[in-house]
Formats: C-alpha cells, sequence, structure tokens
C-alpha cells in the first residue's frame, strides 16, 4: 500500500478492530479448551480460570475415549467429509467448467437451476430423502450421508468455481486444443491449477458444515458402528444430567482434524478472497 | 501445402452476426495480414479457420480439402496468441513441444526439433525456465517457437506484438518476417495496426464490421484504394478527405494523401495552423479549414509554422481520389 494513504491512526483503528474480532471469535473455543482440561467441579467454580494448576483434571478425556468407539466415531466423521468434499469439488468444478466454457442451449437456465440449491435448504428434502435411502437399503451407511453432503455442496461450488473458471483465459485453452489435449486434459492440466485458490475457498466453506452436521446422521445413520463424532458426542448430553467434561473434551477434539484441513487450504484460501482485490 | 481457402463463411453469435459472408483464397506460402479496426471479426476469422469456432455457414478448404469438421489438432496449423498462452505449468522446452508429444511423436525427435527452433529464435538459455521467469518479448518468442517446432501448414497469429513495447514490436516484426522467409510457411496474421499489415503482408485484408473491404498487396491498396475506409485505413497519417464541391473536383469526397497536400502562397484552401509535430525527419502541420475541417499536410524535413498563423493549401489533383456519396471510388 502507498505510504501516502496510511496514517497510524487509521492503523491503530483497524488493527484494534481487527484483534476485538480476534477475541470474540476466539473465545468460545478458548473456554471449551480450557474447560476440557478442569474438573467438574472447576468448571462450574470457575468457568474463565485456567486449568492448572491446582484444577488439572483429565477426566473429561478419559471419559471419552472409554465410552462407546469413539476413534471410530472420528473415523467415520473423517471418510464421509473427505469424501463428500472430493465429490462436491470433482463434480462442482467439472460442471461449472461446462457452464462457463460451453455454448449450448440452455446454459443460462442450467446455470441457474444448480444455483437454486444455495438458497433452498436440503433439511426441507429431509422425509424425501430418507424415502429414498430405505428404498435404496442405505439407512445406516457412511454412503448415504456422502451422497446428501454431495448434493449440499454442489450448489456453492458450482455458482464459485463457475465464475472463476471464467476468468481463465480462453486462449490458453485454444491453445492447448490447437496442441492436441482432450478436454479432459485441458480441464484438468490447464485449469484446475489456475482455480487453485476458488477451490481452497469452496473445500472451507464446504467442510466445515458437513463436520458439524447433526442432523443427517441422527435421521440416516444413527447405528453404532456408523456414527459420526458430533452425533457420538451427544451421549453425553443427557434429557437431566449433563456430562461437561466428556462433551468438553470430545468438543476440543472435534477441532482438531477441521483445524488441519483448515491449515492445509488457507494459504490458497487467502489468496481465493482476496484474488481480484489485490493486484 | 497450405493453402486456404474460405468460401462465403458466416458466423452468428445467438442472433448478432459477426462474420457476415467471407470469400478468401491464400495461396501457399503467402504471408496474409487480416487488418481492421477492433470488433471488425478478425480474431473470429481466425478461430474459425483454426477450428475454435464453428462458422454459422460456408466452407473452410485446407489444401482444398473441407475441414468444416476436422478438430483443431488434426488441421495441422499452429497459432500465436496476443496473451502469449504459455502453459503455465511447463518448461519452455515443453512448452515447446507439447503438440508432437501429443502426437506422440518420439522422445529423441521433440528434442530436436525444440532445440532447432529453439536455436531459431535464439532461447537455447532460456529452455528450463517456466513462463513465469520470462519476460513478455521471450514469452512471445516460445510462443513463436511453440509454433515452429510442429512444422504446420499454416501458421495463425492473433495479434501477437500488441502487448509489446514499441522497439520490441519492431524487433519481433522482423523476426516474423524472417521466420516466413525462412520457412516459407502460408501465414494468416491478424492485426489492428496497419503499419505491422504494410511491413509484413503479400497480401492485406481490409475487414470492416464482418466483411472483406478490399484484398490486394499493400501498394496495390495504398495506391488503388477501393472506397473511403480502405483509403482511410491504410497509410499512416490518415489520407485526408475535403468536400469536392467548393473545389470544383469530381464526386463527393476528395481524398488526398497528407504528402500530396503543399502549403503555398494563393492555394484554394485557406486555413490556420492548429498544431505541429516535428519527427526530425519529417514535420506534420495539422490546420484547420472551412468546411474540410482538421486536415495533415506532411512536409519532409524540419520546418517551422507557427500555430495560428493563417496558410493556403494546394492539393495535388493527379494523386486524388475521388468517391461518391456512399464512399465508393469513382475510377
Ligand atoms: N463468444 C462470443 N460471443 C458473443 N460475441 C462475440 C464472441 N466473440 C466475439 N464476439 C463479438 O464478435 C465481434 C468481433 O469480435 P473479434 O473477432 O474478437 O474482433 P477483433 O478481433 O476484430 O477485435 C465483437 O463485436 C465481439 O463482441
Ligand atoms: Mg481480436
Amino acid at each position: 500500500m502507498a505510504r501516502a494513504r496510511t496514517s497510524i491512526g487509521r492503523t491503530i483503528a483497524a488493527h484494534a478492530i481487527l484483534i476485538t474480532w480476534t477475541v470474540i471469535a476466539l473465545f468460545p473455543v478458548f473456554v471449551t479448551v480450557v474447560n476440557s482440561f478442569k474438573s467438574r467441579r472447576a468448571i462450574f467454580a470457575d468457568p474463565l480460570a485456567l486449568p492448572w494448576p491446582q484444577h488439572f483434571d483429565l477426566v473429561g478425556y478419559t471419559t471419552v475415549l472409554k465410552q462407546g468407539d469413539f476413534f471410530g466415531y472420528f473415523q467415520n466423521s473423517m471418510i464421509v467429509t473427505v469424501a463428500s468434499l472430493f465429490f462436491v469439488l470433482l463434480f462442482g468444478a467439472m460442471a461449472a467448467f461446462a457452464l462457463s466454457e460451453y455454448r449450448f442451449k440452455g446454459n443460462l437456465l442450467m446455470g441457474l437451476y444448480l444455483a437454486l440449491g444455495i438458497m433452498i435448504p436440503i433439511r426441507l428434502g429431509t422425509v424425501a430423502i430418507l424415502q429414498i435411502m430405505v428404498a435404496g437399503g442405505l439407512v445406516n451407511t457412511l454412503t448415504a450421508l456422502i451422497l446428501v453432503y454431495t448434493a449440499q455442496g454442489l450448489p456453492l461450488a458450482v455458482f464459485i468455481l463457475s465464475e472463476f473458471m471464467k476468468t481463465v483465459s480462453d486462449d490458453l485453452k485454444n491453445a492447448g486444443r490447437i496442441d492436441g489435449l482432450s478436454e479432459y486434459a485441458i480441464f484438468f492440466t490447464l485449469v484446475l491449477p489456475l482455480v487453485r485458490p476458488a477451490m481452497a475457498t469452496v473445500a472451507v466453506f464446504t467442510m466445515i458444515p458437513i463436520w458439524n452436521d447433526l442432523w443427517f446422521p441422527l435421521i440416516l445413520a444413527p447405528a453404532e458402528e456408523v456414527k459420526t463424532i458430533t452425533l457420538g458426542s451427544q451421549v453425553f448430553i443427557g434429557q437431566f444430567v449433563t456430562n461437561w467434561n466428556a462433551v468438553l473434551a470430545a468438543l476440543s477434539l472435534a477441532i482438531l482434524p477441521v483445524l488441519v484441513l483448515y491449515l492445509i487450504f488457507s494459504r490458497q484460501l487467502i489468496r481465493g478472497i482476496t484474488a481480484g482485490a489485490v493486484k | 501445402m497450405g493453402a486456404l481457402e474460405l468460401k462465403s463463411v458466416t458466423k452468428s453469435f445467438g442472433s448478432t452476426d459477426v462474420i457476415k459472408g467471407v470469400d478468401l483464397e491464400v495461396a501457399e506460402g503467402e504471408f496474409c495480414v487480416f487488418v481492421g479496426p477492433s470488433g471488425c471479426g478478425k480474431s473470429t476469422l481466425l478461430r474459425i479457420i483454426a477450428g475454435l469456432e464453428d462458422a454459422t455457414g460456408g466452407d473452410i478448404l485446407l489444401d482444398r480439402k473441407r475441414v468444416n469438421d476436422v478438430a483443431p489438432a488434426k488441421r495441422e496449423l499452429a497459432m500465436v496468441f496476443q496473451s502469449y498462452a504459455l502453459y503455465p505449468h511447463l518448461t519452455v522446452r515443453d512448452n515447446m513441444g507439447l503438440a508432437l508429444k501429443q502426437a506422440g511423436v518420439a522422445k529423441a525427435d521433440i528434442l530436436r526439433a525444440t532445440d532447432k527452433a529453439a536455436t531459431m529464435l535464439s532461447l537455447e538459455k532460456l529452455l528450463d525456465r517456466r513462463p513465469a521467469e520470462l519476460s513478455g518479448g521471450q514469452r512471445q518468442r516460445v510462443a513463436i517457437g511453440r509454433a515452429i517446432v510442429r512444422t504446420p501448414k499454416l501458421f495463425l497469429f492473433d495479434e501477437p506484438l500488441s502487448n509489446l513495447d514499441a522497439a520490441l514490436r519492431v524487433a519481433t516484426r522482423i523476426e516474423i518476417a524472417r521466420l516466413h522467409r525462412e520457412l516459407g510457411a502460408t501465414m494468416i496474421y491478424v492485426t489492428h495496426d496497419q503499419v505491422e499489415a504494410m511491413t509484413l503482408a503479400d497480401k492485406i485484408v481490409v475487414l470492416r464490421d464482418g466483411r472483406v473491404e478490399q484484398v490486394g498487396s499493400p501498394m496495390h491498396l495504398y495506391n488503388d484504394p477501393d472506397n473511403t475506409f480502405v483509403a482511410g485505413f491504410i497509410g499512416s497519417p490518415q489520407m485526408n478527405f475535403l468536400k469536392s464541391g467548393p473545389l470544383g473536383l469530381p464526386g463527393e469526397t476528395t481524398g488526398i494523401r497528407p504528402e500530396h497536400l503543399q502549403i503555398k502562397k494563393d492555394g484554394s484552401i485557406t486555413g490556420t495552423v492548429s498544431h505541429v509535430e516535428k519527427l526530425g525527419g519529417e514535420t506534420l502541420v495539422y490546420i484547420r479549414t472551412h468546411p474540410h475541417g482538421l486536415l495533415t499536410v506532411r512536409l519532409f524535413g524540419e520546418h517551422d509554422h507557427s500555430v495560428d498563423s493563417d496558410v493556403t493549401l494546394e492539393p495535388d489533383d493527379k494523386r486524388a481520389f475521388y468517391f461518391d456519396a456512399a464512399g465508393r471510388r469513382l475510377r
């Protein structure tokens, strides 16, 4: 940024706003993690106190690891999230390429139709989805969840990616065609690498709702061996007593994988969000 | 090898007609330049020849064979783009060799072909770099190299020099002319710059609004334009257009090139000097007149004319062109 356009006052104001926002955003995470390391009494006595030395207690974690097949839940969540993400990105990018690259009858209508899903929550169709899954014998399988989440993620993916793909140079694609690359090769080797930042953006926006979802696991896959971690953690929340140590520990553990995935995508994500804004 | 023929080719995007019936023959080994203002359909016509767009109507013949339904890669042509369009993930060598690799040519032969093209364009030192590590001029040379490697029947250039600075543009222009002489291949070159067209072409095709206005050698178009559009487009500075009536000359409009208009005493046109451009070798004097508007006079060498002084002009009648009300040439 040009020196002439920065002033100390503005810099301080900007940082103050950003820091405040960060504190507000991180506060719940902080409280969750801190309290997961405390005894039940300490949680209620002084929720904001740091765990050590006198309140430190791993009872939450030991309960979680003893109760049920926690690693199994973890694995289920991971499989569902990664598989859904893969299909959303693959099919979303392919549809976006077709919509932005080829002129055909109904191109615009098709784009609008696909984008409609952004505005209509997929949960409205829960009953029908359940009927389909029952008919297809997919109840209590991870496949059911992957199918639903792929459908849920596609509209936004198609919408964002097709906007980005319009910015990829026509000349580059045409050069590939003249050199004898197939449309698939052009898509995978020329176009996809150039829209990587957009793919990362879509990945993050798609991943988090899937990981956190409670609705579809509860309805489509409540069986023990296909439970996701969000659903698995619910056993600690009772109608009358809630095992807060265990809930907080389970939530803290559940943050980790998303954090890792986020870190993988974040560099690309920042580029995606700022693309066009800077430069 | 490499003769091209277009037979009443048309192209519409939806309801807008972009190419409105183009007939053209380009002989083997010819350097043909499509020139015209921006948006007149030059690139579209070139993409139709390349097979990147389907023609709405008409036939495209390469070596007397109809190729309307042949895929771009199978037409044995190469294209150089204004934006270079190098593959960002490949090195210079791989960029140049990709087409041969796709065609299943042996590795050793690809190596030989890329080396040869690199030598022709002095790219040897850059072969292992990626496009991001090259300057604009180098990128365009790589793009030209990529075209050469394929030894195509037909080279297509779409404004290849537009993104280069003035000095590089001249250097690359000379390089392209040299390549045409050395390779003897048929080339079609699109530009909106009439200087490039004049300096490179064996044959110029002047396009306007999706139609061919005139086809001919540079000197033919310069000396014998069919209409006011071609007369105005070819030649720099632009031809002056005077109203014939007040001068007692034939037709509606009289066209006279800036070098054929003289500033002298008791000339038939009176005006005042509005601006003077001194270029060293020549001096351009812009003169406001009534009723002809702003006229340009080109004088060789250095001349002093002060702005706002009154002058009179005399056209050289023998070098004038006469046009009717519709802009058509009267011969
Ligand atoms: N894909 C397209 N869809 C609709 N209109 C187009 C398309 N490509 C080009 N055009 C239109 O065709 C006309 C000619 O374009 P173009 O061939 O690129 O012109 P030039 O290269 O002579 O500047 C322009 O008016 C442009 O808007
Ligand atoms: Mg163009």
